[in-house]
């Protein structure tokens, strides 16, 4: 084995260029492990501590740049009012230990589909921002998980950062385990309101074989809001058609049994987190309209 | 491989390191600090939990490589760590005259019994907190971390900053005794 320390994000993408088997290690919570148990030899194992523009975030106009190495703990600390439904994942990961060295670009290079962010980002709606010695390109979140642990990374690409959308209306994000701290998702469901665009969107993580969204579910509620002048008279989700959205967020999912759950549970599960997500978004919403009513 | 990085405040090498090797692995194996425990190495026990540049983490899940250049403490620099961060005094490591007059504190020098304790490991004896032992090393790092960022922590803040530590004995009442112990005797300047 080798180790490769690159001090800039040009020595990295040289590098990945010149050895695209290397492993890329940043907070080390996924890599390391396999290493310990034997499960993972790698020819190249590359540091990317060293490359400090990976800890970085910007806050734009539309968007967060967020750097692929932020660590969680830094999420939940300085993002929460840009990002609340990804804070709230990252509040999900593991514990503070773990949280202080892990970030989303680990989480997406390995693509696990019970990675804690992938709901929330999907949620929101995202971009990753990947890039070779060949140049960069943004990846759409909707393309970006191809397969169990894969993603759409060429061999030679490295993930630089992560384009999140700034939440412009309130975002739930849940996650079913079997106690609060250091649990793999049994299942996990993340919804963002987009009142700007008078959308839903969701993210559901650990009950198929990538992360995904609830499409159906989403064009159903966005319909059903729609019709009813949901988004204007701010009235309480009629129950029907929280049931059924809940229904077809259920029918989205593809899991299997194992260890952590079984497939009708998780089904059973998505459905309920939908629900609750839903019902929890809704009524901020309706508070801050409400507020907002009320100062005029 | 070759590794440079800073110890409880001193310079250390470690030759021949393996591309692969955690950092545990290297300050226990290497560097004889034994305080850290190796128990899940996989990062969900905590008993290998050192500062990384002042952040807590699991010292099995750092690549040796990753520390070069770098300062960790672990439990046995806790006792230092604290002193100094009450003294105020911005100077770590230890001058060439107070390395060479240095010996091993206590009555053992294996053990460090009768050496110098942390607040927050007086704190835990105390209370009564450790059993076993061997999660109590990762658990004092994190609490001694938490109270330095928190003097004033809740018990929710409390179980949240220790929720990467598990304890097979205690049941962490205890625990939750000694951090509180040590917070109050903290913010009674004891």
């Amino acid at each position: 084995m080798d180790f490769l320390r690159p001090a800039s994000w040009e020595e990295a993408l040289a590098a990945k260029a010149e050895h695209p088997a290397a492993v890329p290690i940043a907070g080390g919570t996924d890599v390391m492990v396999e290493i310990n148990f034997d499960h993972r030899r790698p020819e190249y194992l590359m540091d990317l501590n060293r490359v400090g523009d990976l800890y970085e975030w910007e806050v734009g106009e539309d968007s967060v740049r967020l750097g692929a190495s932020v660590p969680y703990s830094k999420i939940m600390e300085h993002l929460r009012a840009e990002l609340p439904g990804l804070a709230l994942a990252s509040h999900t990961v593991a514990s503070p230990q773990i949280r202080n060295r892990g970030g989303v670009g680990g989480n997406l290079g390995t693509a696990s589909p019970a990675g804690d962010a992938h709901p929330a980002l999907l949620a929101a709606g995202a971009e990753v921002e990947v890039e070779s010695v060949r140049g960069s390109r943004r990846i759409p979140i909707d393309a970006f998980y191809t397969g169990v642990k894969r993603n759409a990374l060429a061999p030679d690409e490295l993930i630089r950062a992560v384009h999140i959308k700034k939440a412009e209306g309130p975002q739930q994000y849940s996650k079913v385990g079997t106690r609060n701290a250091m649990v793999i998702a049994v299942c996990a469901f993340g919804l963002a309101l987009h009142p700007g665009t008078r959308t839903v969107r969701t993210g559901i993580g650990s009950a198929a074989p990538t992360p995904i969204r609830a499409q159906a579910a989403e064009e159903f509620l966005n319909a059903a809001l729609e019709e009813g002048g949901f988004w204007d008279n701010g009235k309480i989700i009629t129950p029907s058609v929280a049931k059924r959205f809940a229904d077809l967020c259920a029918g989205a999912c593809n899991p299997i049994d194992d260890v952590r759950g079984t497939a009708s549970y998780r089904r059973h599960a998505v459905g309920v987190m939908a629900r609750r997500t839903l019902t929890w978004t809704w009524e901020s919403y309706r508070d801050a309209r409400r507020i907002t009513e009320g100062a005029a | 491989m070759r590794i440079d990085f800073t110890v409880n405040g001193r310079p250390q090498e470690a030759d021949d390191v393996w591309e692969g090797e955690s950092l545990l692995y290297v300050l226990r194996e290497r560097l004889g600090l034994p305080g850290s425990k190796n128990a899940c190495e996989q990062g969900e026990c905590g008993s290998c939990t050192v500062r990384l540049d002042g952040v807590p983490v699991c010292s099995c899940l750092v690549a040796a490589g990753q520390v070069q250049g770098r300062e960790v403490v672990t439990v046995e620099g806790l006792a230092d760590f604290a002193e100094q961060r009450s003294c105020g005094t911005g100077t770590r490591g230890t001058s060439l005259d107070e390395a060479k007059g240095w010996q091993a504190e206590g009555t053992d020098s294996q053990t460090g019994e009768g050496g110098e304790l942390s607040p927050v490991q007086q704190a835990f004896i105390d209370a009564g907190a450790v059993q076993c032992g061997f999660c109590t090393p990762g658990l004092l790092v994190a609490a001694d971390e938490m109270l330095e960022r928190n003097p004033d922590p809740t018990d929710a803040d409390i179980r949240e900053a220790l929720s990467g530590n598990l304890c097979r004995c205690t049941g962490y009442e205890k625990i939750m005794d000694a951090v509180r112990l040590a917070a109050a005797r903290q913010s009674e300047g004891v």
